[in-house]
């Protein structure tokens, strides 16, 4: 049935090769999207557990924001928008940029960003699960503000949202697909140009289907091994307090399939 | 850079106006449909009927595990054979991408309708199949009339902010080039030229919708949480 894949292309590769680059791209789109959505999504996380107002209403802002304009059409601003609305002399350079990068980095903001959003969010139930006493603790300490946080809060916050995390990891890779509409040649832009130019959609679609099922697979024994690794001995993890016990269910209950919505 | 020109979105109000309600009634649609349809897939893992819960899990697994794109394309190439099959002379029957967009997103969501649905009844407390049965109420009116109805409440919030993910979602049906709002949007951006204008304006529809949407969410949240609290 896969036979298929081993067959020449127009372009005298093979049309695995064309899966193999597909694939390549959406590694790398969430890949480095995961690292900046990481970064951003802690210090707005933190933003918006703190009292003083000029971070926690741009934090809460940001949030607001980012979660609630569908990818799509993030990706449509950072690729379309935002060139022409930046001053005319770095929206020029940034057209000069040459093909597959044009909508590669574009991509990666529009993922990175969008994802550091709904990460501050678990960050944010991770830090008000703490007990008060930690805080507290800090204090009496003579800890600063920002020494409590990078060194007491912060760290055990992480350690306990790593479950929730999963199926932010999945989101993120699901999402790469998302960037074809601005022609990344990513695995499912890559798939249907495959049943294009073979016809044989069920094999380039049911390949696509199978590299991402592995991806998942990865991703949530990935995921489950830092869990163990770093987990608070004793702790239960961490949800949002929004969704309640519920979906913190939904998302660890059964295997890959069970991650949260963010596609 | 060029002065922005918003007149351009008045002037194309009209048809904007008729992308958003496609966007508005494939949420309805879908949500109706994956709520059906979820609640079956629930009930059938939670009553483990033999190899059916296994092929559904299976089903739930894959669909959540692959982005919604390449689902769209799935279904598009997928739906006019099974409909060919199920009508019997066995050749393709072509509906168009717009039922395409209807079945797919019910189905889709349908999985993950199902998943919140499956762990709600797991979250009934066991003193309620107890009743029922001394009530010697059968199993049908106990799950219609007591377990169901529960479960509902409990997960609404949950279900809610899944419906709101869905329709920021409803957006990709722009792959099938169909007109929703962003379809809509990008259309006209294509014959005026007026893209960073028609972009910014849908965005901020968008997160007019979706924010009002999650307000009403947090405020039921709030509610339940002060009655359960009570």
């Amino acid at each position: 049935m896969f036979g298929v894949l081993f067959e020449q292309a127009a372009d005298g590769q093979r049309y695995i090769d064309w899966l193999l680059s597909g694939l390549g791209w959406t590694l790398a789109l969430a890949f480095f999207g995961w690292w900046i959505a990481f970064g951003i999504g802690i210090v707005v996380g933190v933003g918006r557990t703190v009292q003083n107002r000029f971070f926690a209403l741009p934090a809460r802002l940001y949030v607001e924001i980012f979660r609630n304009i569908p990818v799509l059409v993030q990706m449509f601003l950072w690729y379309f928008v935002f060139p022409e609305v930046v001053p005319s002399a770095i929206g020029d350079a940034i057209k000069q940029i040459p093909p597959p990068w044009a909508s590669f980095f574009p991509a990666l903001l529009c993922l990175g960003l969008y994802t550091a959003s709904r990460i501050a969010e678990q960050v944010r139930a991770g830090i008000e699960a703490l007990p008060k006493g930690q805080l507290e603790a800090a204090n009496a300490l003579g800890l600063s503000g920002y020494l409590t946080y990078r060194h007491v809060i912060v760290p055990q916050a992480l350690r306990l949202i790593v479950p929730s995390l999963t199926s932010e990891v999945m989101g993120i890779y699901k999402n790469t697909s998302v960037a074809l509409t601005i022609g990344l040649m990513e695995l499912t832009a890559q798939a249907r140009q495959i049943s294009e130019a073979t016809f044989q959609t069920f094999t380039a679609f049911g390949a696509a289907t199978i590299v991402y099922l592995c991806l998942a697979l990865i991703a949530y024994q990935a995921m489950a091994l830092i869990d163990r690794a770093v987990r608070i001995p004793g702790s239960a993890p961490a949800t949002l307090p929004a969704d309640q016990d519920l979906s913190g269910e939904v998302q660890q209950g059964a295997l890959p399939g069970a991650m949260e919505a963010a596609k | 850079m060029n002065a922005l020109d918003f007149s351009i979105v008045a002037q194309s109000w009209p048809y904007l106006w008729s992308g958003l309600l496609f966007s508005l009634s494939l949420t309805a649609a879908a949500f109706a449909i994956g709520m059906i349809l979820g609640t079956c897939l629930a009930l059938a893992q939670h009553f483990e009927i033999p190899l059916v819960a296994q092929i559904i899990r299976g089903y739930v697994a894959i669909i959540r595990s692959i982005p919604l794109i390449l689902v769209l394309f799935w279904f598009f190439f997928l739906v006019p054979i099974v409909l060919g099959h199920l009508s019997g002379n066995g050749r393709p029957i072509p509906i168009g991408a717009t039922y395409t967009a209807f079945i797919t997103f019910g189905l889709f969501e349908a999985a993950y309708y199902s998943e919140i649905i499956r762990v709600g009844l797991r979250a009934v407390n066991k003193g309620q199949f107890e009743a029922c049965q001394a009530l010697a109420l059968s199993t049908y009116d106990t799950y219609r009339h007591i377990v169901l109805p529960q479960v509902l409440r409990v997960a609404s919030p949950i279900i809610l902010s899944q419906t709101i993910i869905l329709f920021q979602d409803t957006s990709l049906v722009y792959v099938l080039s169909l007109t929703d709002l962003l379809g809509a949007a990008s259309k006209l951006a294509q014959l005026n030229g007026r893209l960073v204008e028609m972009y910014l304006v849908i965005a901020v529809a968008y997160l007019v919708i979706s924010s009002a949407a999650s307000q009403c969410v947090a405020t039921l949240r709030k509610r339940y949480a002060a009655a359960a609290a009570r």
